[in-house]
Parts: structure tokens; sequence; C-alpha cells
């Protein structure tokens, strides 16, 4: 039967064939933390005086907060039905490699949380008054920090996938390391509405991306091992 | 030769010491069937067999090899069936089928079909599983075993939900498995009336 074994692409691919589907019937699950960021955020420039110059200040910490605690909300998705109905341990005892496989589902995850997040934020960032000019730096920063939430966060959902009511301590656990996510993207956020030269936080954000991609998935087959004991 | 051995398993959950000294030796072609009272560590015996639950002390060998010297090598010849049907709700038999495979070997579209047959589950290829009975969508687990292979079958109350018939089905399976030389950990409370097949029992207390 050895001639027959699948290759890791083929498997991974099918697992995010799989994720696509279901999130396809069951849109709402992945339009819920969407809801949320566009909600949060359009509600400043309602609730605050209409001066320009002052949603412009808000408007970094405004899209930034918001995104954060939109990708918190999401992460309840990634791990916990898959422990719960039995797929996430037939996927550990598959003999593929088991990091390579929870980064796909990250990948999925980010594809259907944090990509649409980063595409509707010009929606969220002219509601706080950010000029056109700024647009692609505000994009920038969003991209990579959309990345770094993910696998970040990715870790803490999958530490506490097998708990009950999970969602405080994924919140303690993923806050910490999120917050120079935060410093940094809500930084080149206002520099970019400034119209000032944003490279120095967003290279830092894309340090931040590249290194959670690498530990990450160390961390994460880690975790959701414990989960599955 | 496919033979699964373990040597004093030993095992604590919390203050719990579950697994005390526990041995086993299953050759290809033989059916170890493990009973014992509800909370007696069946669970944590075949999960640990599986390598999802760390050992304390012991060591598990295929083939004569320590499990954990390569997982990945022995994860791709086992084929676990929990107390959860590993199958995604929200997907339809033939799907969950198909993803399912896609993670061991290939298959063609006519395997899947043919394993849908064989678990009286042809009609339901195309259904949403949560629309599915519990006995239902255990044949369609049942259907993924005998799709995914493997020459070592641990099996976690196979039988549940299953009615009369499917009882059948399952010997029948377990059976089939245990004639091309495969081997079975089963832990079930049922009789296994297995056909030529060399049953051996264990009890844990």
């Amino acid at each position: 039967m050895s001639q027959q074994r699948v290759g890791f692409a083929g498997a991974a691919g099918a697992l995010i064939a799989r994720d696509l589907r279901l999130a396809l019937r069951r849109p709402g699950d992945t339009l819920q933390p969407l809801g949320f960021f566009l909600v949060v955020t359009t509600l400043f420039p309602l609730s605050l005086d209409p001066q320009l110059s002052l949603l412009r200040d808000i408007a970094p910490a405004a899209l930034w907060v918001g995104a954060l605690l939109s990708s918190l909300l999401a992460l309840d998705l990634l791990f916990r039905e898959d422990a719960q109905d039995g797929t996430l341990e037939q996927l550990a005892l598959c003999g593929l490699p088991f990091q390579g496989l929870l980064l796909a589902k990250t990948a999925v995850h980010w594809l259907l949380t944090g990509l649409p997040l980063v595409l509707i934020a010009p929606l969220a960032a002219t509601a706080l008054g950010a000029p056109y000019e700024a647009m692609p730096g505000i994009l920038a920063a969003l991209l990579l920090g959309s990345v770094a939430l993910s696998l970040i966060g990715a870790v803490g959902a999958g530490l506490t996938m097998s708990l009950k009511r999970n969602g405080s301590l994924l919140a303690l656990l993923v806050l910490p390391l999120a917050v120079p996510v935060l410093i940094f993207g809500a930084r080149a956020t206002a520099l970019a509405i400034a119209g000032e030269p944003l490279a120095a936080p967003l290279y830092l954000l894309a340090a931040i991306a590249v290194l959670a991609a690498t530990l990450a998935p160390l961390a994460l087959a880690a975790a959701v091992r414990i989960g599955l004991e | 030769m496919n033979e699964l051995t373990a040597d004093n398993l030993q095992l604590w959950r919390g203050e719990q010491h579950v697994l005390r000294g526990v041995c086993i030796a299953v050759a290809g072609g033989q059916c170890l069937q493990v009973s014992g009272a509800n909370g007696t560590g069946k669970t944590t015996l075949l999960r640990a067999l599986c390598g999802l639950v760390p050992l304390e002390q012991g060591r598990i060998c295929w083939r004569g090899r320590d499990i954990a010297e390569d997982p990945a090598a022995f994860h791709t010849e086992l084929n676990y069936l929990g107390h959860d049907n590993g199958l995604k709700a929200d997907l339809t038999a033939a799907e969950n089928l198909r993803y399912a495979a896609a993670l061991r070997r290939r298959v063609r579209p006519q395997d899947i079909a043919d394993a849908l047959v064989r678990t009286g589950m042809a009609e339901a290829a195309g259904q949403l599983l949560r629309r599915l009975s519990a006995g239902q969508r255990r044949r369609v687990a049942l259907a993924r075993l005998t799709l995914t292979g493997g020459s070592l079958w641990v099996l976690d109350e196979p039988g549940s939900n299953l009615d009369t018939s499917g009882q059948h089905l399952l010997l029948e399976l377990i059976d089939e498995h245990l004639r091309v030389g495969g081997a079975a950990v089963v832990a079930t409370h049922q009789t296994l009336d297995l056909a030529g097949a060399q049953l051996r029992s264990m009890s844990l207390q």
C-alpha cells in the first residue's frame, strides 16, 4: 500500500479545500469577526466630535484595537470544532508532518478572517478620516500585522481548545504576545496618515510576522498535542 | 511481521494511577479485545497505543521498533477509530471520506462509493452528516476505516450506536482485516464472535 501514500502537499491541499468548503457552508461564523471590526471602527466617528484632525488622531488606535479584538474573536473557530469531532486527532495520526498541517489550517484561517479584514479596512479607515494617500501604508501594515496575529493567536487557540470556557484565558495568553504587533501597527498607520515615511515600523512588523511564521508552528504542534491528550 | 507489543505501561492521570504495568502483544491476524469496567482506562490505553498520550514508563513497539523513535512511520500504518467519528458534521458522507482519505492514501471516487456501499450507506453519500443518525454516522466512520486501510486497527467501542446488522458488518470488517494479516486492538464489552481469527482478550482492572 506504500506506493499509494499521499505526499504532504496533496494532503495539505485537501485540508485547505476542506476548511474552505466548511467555511462556505457556514459563512456566518467567518463573517461575524469581520462585522465586529467594521462596527467598532465606524462607531468611533459617530461618537466623537466630527473634526477631521481628531478622527485622524484616533484612527490608528481604533483600527488596530478593532483588528486585534476581531482576530481574538475569530480564533475560537480555529481548532475547537476539529478537537470536538475527532478530526484533529485523525490529523495528528495520519503520519504526515503535524506542524505543516496545522500551519495549513492557520493559513486558511488567515485567508478567511485576516485577509477580508485587510480588504475592508479602507472602508473603516475612510470613516475615520484617513486620507486616500495613506491607504497603501495602512493596508501594508494590516497585512503584515494580521499574519502575525493569526500565527500568534493560533498557538493560544491550540493551548485552550480543550477547555470549556476558554475566551478569557485565550485573551490572557494571546494579548501580551500581540502587543508588539499593536504598537508597531498603530505607529505605521499613524505615520501613513501623517504622510511620513513608515518603513521602520513596517520592517519591524514584517520581522514579527516572519518570526511568528518560524516559531509558531513548533509551539502550535506542541500545544495541540497537549490539548489532544 | 505486523506485531504490536507493549511492555509495562504506566500512566498517571493526576492522582489516579490509570495504567499499572499493562503488557500486551498482538500479532498480525490477531485481534486483542480489551474489556474492563467503566473508568478502568480502556480509552487511555488505546490512545496511549496510538501515541496520543505520552507514557510515564514502558514502551510500545510496532514490528519490534519503539513507536516513539519514528511515530510518522507507525502512524501511516495505524488506523484509529475513537469515541468521536472524526467526521465533519457540515460535510456530506462522501466528502468526509474523500478528505479523510486524502490524508492517507490515493483513492479513486469508485473506492469511496464502494466503501459506502459496503457499509450500507450508499444512499446517504450526498447527505450532510449532521442529518444522519448516530448509528449512520458510525457506519460512515466504518467506511472511512475500510477506505483508509492500515495494518493496525485500534478501535474504541466501534459498535456503539450500531444496530444488529451494523454489528455483523463490524465483525465482518474486522475478520477481513485479520485475514489479510492485519492486527487489531478493540475495546468493547460485546462478545467478538470472530470466525477463523485468533481472538485474544484482556481485562483492565
